[in-house]
């Protein structure tokens, strides 16, 4: 199967897709407004089906199509279409505040693939897969993520943080391992999905309280 | 195929279906309290065909049971069934005081079975990664649940333990992945390569730099549902915001199951590392949590708050305990954790009531309650004793346990221990006292509290203060052996 | 010591003469296409050589107070950018003056030309001059490491940082995706917008003086000075669209001096810079201006994509 391209150039276009990926983060990182976020979010979605299932062809490995399949369909069909219909009935079209302006924003993101890219070194080493060099990338990707959840200050920006998080996670799952076993990662998937459909009852009953989804209100409790 | 095991789990995902239609109608708590004693009988079953015939493995390989949650699995079934019963009088009250509405106590009720099915799927699975997946639906069960009274601290406590406790499993995912990792160069891949019964075996062999950065990413993530400081911002709000019932199994299950994760992983890092790394780690988290929660036990005004305090504080113990390893510090970490989970649940119903009848979970506001209820005050009374580790109550002989292997192995730590438990001591005893005796300002409820919980989990501590059945010592001799 | 040969020594003052006529075809080009893309007939693709002619033959008027720093910057400007032109290499890598200045030296010299500019404006105290040189400078300083770091993710890949080296070794490199390039080469577009007063960081055809940058600090200059500031704005627009073809298209730049490859490689040079003004034409027509205080996230963002390319070469590629 793999006769068509050469190794060197299959690991080129892993590469190339890692690094759109990383890419998103950042993008995803500086954007301002919401209704472009969720579109990055679920661009950020394809490329990572692209790979699994460039990865999956280049390797033979049938599940990671399976994996693929339904990566389309949750993270670049179903999810943001959720996010979408959220944002027009809680009627929040505002512009992501950050705690921190944005261009510091993005220079502690890079202190932190750095920090990323030096962790994974030993680790990708010893991965058995064509992909592993792309482990950094993945684990950097979940470090921007997780930054940021914490520098947004209203709801659904936090949480779109929350969901890219678990792209990237699985992104290093396909980078260290090819995947998970099926039936652990058909229970992410359900996870993810419960979990949106919690958080979306949830933003109404914020929502409810406060007349808005500002996290600031949310911060009065301390000690 | 054991159908003990698919009982147990059945059983629940079944319940919460069954509730998610009718838990609105005005029978639904008594079908709840049905639906965990028939878990409780079904574990009972498990219970007795694991001493009968040892250690099983079913389902295609993917649940097992041996003797580290074999007990761990009654209990969380027996606390479960208790706290049904208890949550029975103490919603219609809640109910008759106008707090919640019927629509809410049908997704209480199916929450709840569901809550009780993540649990017991963590506890049975031999895949760590569906032990990862059932931690995550642990953790979004209990979401909604936390917000039920939807006030602001409320939503605001739910808001917090959602996105801390999911960045902390993520964290934990990725742990899992090089967990996988490690593995698949040895097992080969194909879920073989999660089944912690195969990862045990061949535990010596997994790449030694994986496992470091693997277990600490694991630490954190699980580390996050335990409660260790600093990651436990998350538990006293969602104790002191959510229903009582739920501050109950919070603190006596759930943080009990997240642990039992941290310590299978750690038997794999152990293996495969050698040195005392991933036993230094917890060690360290363990003493941190403990001083800590001590040292904000005193400031604590609201009741429900200073228990999840002292939830932490134990669950930090029990982490140290097993950081510390050997034969004893096993043992008595294990015992500990049965008789946390029984006493602070125990607590819990007590201080449930006691909010009920004052109207408020202020400290200073809540007096004499011995002068209105005679039960709910020696309940109070006597959980707090236990748990404050005096004798002859389970705990005492858990701390006991602890602390001299501290003082002959790690006797540094000693004196952290001791200046820890004793300020909690001081406080603990200190707010509980005047809100005991005294004079009285509650009120009478219009339904008879739930007595029977309450002292029967304070009577099991008692009694395994004194004497554990054979069967148990023989679970946790072998369970510690297992821990190393 | 490489031997300075005559034809090398020829080739080299060839592009550079080359550089000095055909930069304002370039901005008429890039004028033209812009007026194509938004429906108008356009003013012709010659006409900045015939503002050139008239501003040479106007006088030079002059303020009371200005220095010979005033007087001596435009040439001071224009001197820098045919040093520019001349190590750039845009039609072969054979330079033997190349040495003189490498990859970092140029962003030197350019650094040079922008400090004598915003001196110069105000030099002569009005208002506008001294905003215009403020709002420069700001600019100036994220932008040139952003240009840095795009500069040594080239300079890594061919392991030197003389421009005419990294050329060679790129154009001979096999066919290859390189994340690391892709990134340094958005980075490098984003900078060059910012460096050559476009859209969206500057309008060149603004006649708001509040929404200048570029545009502020030449409001002083008439005559020959301004025919020079000019003809070298064109010529660092030239320049920076050399640099981006000579790291990310390397294709027909002649290996060695002949003759004929120079021939060659001017058709190759010709197409590739249409096509770069048109690009950059789309880019103005399709974006709008930002607020001024926007521009420090644009030229972090193109920061941070360097870094970026620097990082991912590190760690991905070697």
């Amino acid at each position: 199967m793999t006769e068509l391209l050469s190794a060197a150039l299959v690991g080129q276009i892993i590469n190339m897709l890692a690094s759109v990926l990383l890419l998103l983060s950042f993008a995803m990182l500086a954007q301002r407004r919401i209704l472009s976020l969720i579109d990055l979010f679920a661009a950020q979605g394809f490329v990572l089906m692209l790979s699994t299932a460039f990865v999956g062809w280049a390797t033979g490995q049938v599940h990671l199509y399976v994996s693929a399949a339904i990566t389309l369909g949750l993270k670049v069909l179903f999810l943001p279409w959720v996010l979408h219909r959220l944002i027009r009935r809680l009627n929040v079209k505002w512009d992501v505040e950050t705690l921190i302006n944005i261009p510091t924003t993005l220079l502690v993101g890079i202190v932190l693939v750095i920090l990323a890219f030096n962790v994974a070194q030993p680790v990708s080493q010893l991965a058995g897969t064509v992909t592993r060099g792309t482990l950094g990338i993945a684990l950097a990707a979940v470090l921007l993520a997780f930054l940021m959840m914490i520098t947004r200050s209203k709801a659904v920006p936090q949480v779109i943080g929350f969901l890219a998080m678990e792209n990237s996670l699985f992104f290093a799952a396909t980078a260290a391992t090819y995947g998970m076993p099926m039936v652990v990662e058909l229970g992410i998937a359900l996870d993810v999905l419960v979990g949106i459909i919690i958080l979306a009852v949830f933003f109404f009953q914020i929502r409810e309280r406060f007349d808005s989804l500002d996290i600031r209100h949310l911060e009065k409790l301390k000690e | 195929m054991s159908w003990e095991i698919v009982t147990v789990l059945g059983m629940p995902l079944v319940g919460g279906g069954v509730l998610a239609l009718v838990g609105h109608r005005r029978r639904a708590a008594e079908v709840n309290i049905a639906l965990s004693v028939a878990t409780f009988v079904a574990a009972g079953a498990l219970v007795a065909s694991v001493i009968r015939d040892g250690p099983i493995i079913a389902l295609w390989d993917q649940f097992f049971v041996d003797s580290l949650n074999v007990f761990l699995v009654a209990l969380t079934a027996f606390v479960s069934m208790t706290t049904a019963m208890f949550s029975r009088p103490y919603m219609r009250i809640e109910k008759d005081h106008g707090r919640l509405t019927a629509g809410r106590l049908r997704l209480y009720h199916s929450m709840y079975q569901l809550f009780v099915f993540t649990m017991l799927a963590v506890l049975l699975a031999n895949n760590l990664g569906i032990v990862w997946v059932a931690t995550e639906a642990a953790t979004l069960t209990t979401v909604l649940l936390v917000s039920l009274y939807r006030t602001p601290a409320s939503l605001e406590a739910a808001w917090k333990y959602f996105i801390l406790c999911g960045v902390g499993i993520a964290q934990a995912l990725f742990g899992t992945i090089l967990l996988y990792m490690a593995a698949q160069r040895i097992l080969g891949t194909g879920f073989e390569a999660l089944l912690w019964t195969h990862l045990a075996g061949v535990r010596s062999e997994l790449e030694p730099t994986v496992m470091a950065i693997a277990f600490v990413f694991l630490l954190v993530g699980y580390g996050t549902k335990v409660g260790l400081v600093p990651l436990h911002n998350w538990l006293p709000d969602a104790h002191a915001e959510g229903p009582t019932p739920v501050s109950a199994v919070l603190s006596g299950l759930l943080l009990n199951v997240a642990l039992y994760a941290l310590v299978r992983c750690k038997v794999l890092a152990d293996g495969a590392l050698g040195a005392p790394y991933a036993s230094r780690l917890m060690m360290g988290f363990g003493l941190v949590s403990v001083v800590v929660a001590a040292f904000f036990l005193s400031r604590q005004r609201d009741v429900k708050r200073l228990f999840a305090y002292s939830s932490i504080e134990h669950m930090g113990l029990i982490t140290f305990a097993f950081g510390m390893g050997g034969p004893i510090a096993s043992f008595a970490g294990l015992l500990h954790m049965t008789v946390h989970s029984l006493t602070k649940s125990a607590i819990f119903f007590a201080v449930g009531h006691a909010a009920q009848k004052t109207g408020t979970q202020l400290i200073e506001n809540i007096r004499g309650l011995i002068n209105v209820s005679p039960t709910v005050g020696w309940g109070l009374m006597l959980g707090t004793v236990a748990i404050l580790g005096v004798p002859p109550f389970g705990v005492f002989a858990s701390e006991f346990l602890i602390l001299t292997t501290a003082m002959r192995e790690q006797p540094w730590a000693t004196p952290f221990l001791l200046a820890a438990l004793g300020v909690a001591f001081a406080a603990v005893f200190g707010k509980v006292q005047p809100m005991v005796f005294g004079e009285s300002t509650a009120s009478r409820l219009p339904h008879p509290p739930a007595l029977v919980p309450v002292f029967a989990h304070v009577a099991l501590v008692l009694t395994l203060g004194i004497y554990i059945p054979p069967h148990l010592a023989h679970w946790y001799r072998e369970a510690a052996r297992l821990i190393g | 010591m490489t031997e300075i040969s005559w034809s090398g020594t020829i080739a080299q003052l060839t592009e550079l003469a080359l550089a000095i006529l055909l930069a304002p075809l370039l901005t008429g080009w890039v004028n033209q296409c812009r007026a194509w893309l938004q429906n108008k007939s356009g003013p012709g693709l010659l006409r900045p050589y015939r503002l050139l002619r008239k501003l040479f033959g106007k006088d030079a008027v002059i303020a009371h107070g200005a220095s010979a720093l005033f007087r001596t910057t435009p040439y001071v400007l224009f001197g820098c950018m045919c040093m520019a032109a001349a190590i750039v290499p845009t039609l072969g890598t054979d330079l033997p003056y190349a040495p003189v200045a490498d990859a970092i030296a140029l962003v030197g010299i350019l650094a040079l030309a922008r400090a004598a500019l915003a001196l110069a404006a105000m030099d002569i105290g009005t208002a506008f001059g001294t905003l215009g040189a403020r709002r420069e400078m700001m600019i100036g300083f994220l932008a040139e490491p952003a240009l840095l770091m795009v500069l040594f993710t080239a300079s890594l890949l061919s392991q030197t940082t003389s421009l005419a080296t990294t050329v060679e070794t790129l154009s001979q490199r096999d066919l290859a995706i390189y994340p690391s390039l892709a990134f340094a080469g958005v980075a490098f577009t984003m900078v060059s917008l910012a460096e050559n007063a476009r859209i969206p960081v500057d309008n060149p055809a603004t006649h708001l003086e509040l929404t200048m940058i570029h545009e502020a600090m030449v409001l002083e200059y008439s005559g020959r000075h301004l025919a020079l500031v000019e003809w070298a704005a064109s010529l660092k627009l030239f320049v920076y669209s050399c640099i981006g073809i000579a790291l990310f298209f390397p294709f027909g730049i002649a290996q060695g001096g002949d003759a004929i490859g120079l021939l060659l490689a001017l058709p190759a040079l010709v197409v590739k810079l249409a096509i770069g003004g048109l690009l950059l034409a789309l880019i103005e027509t399709l974006s709008a201006k930002m607020r001024i205080f926007r521009a420090p996230e644009f030229l972090g963002t193109a920061f941070l994509l360097a870094v970026l390319a620097l990082l991912i070469h590190a760690f991905l590629e070697s």
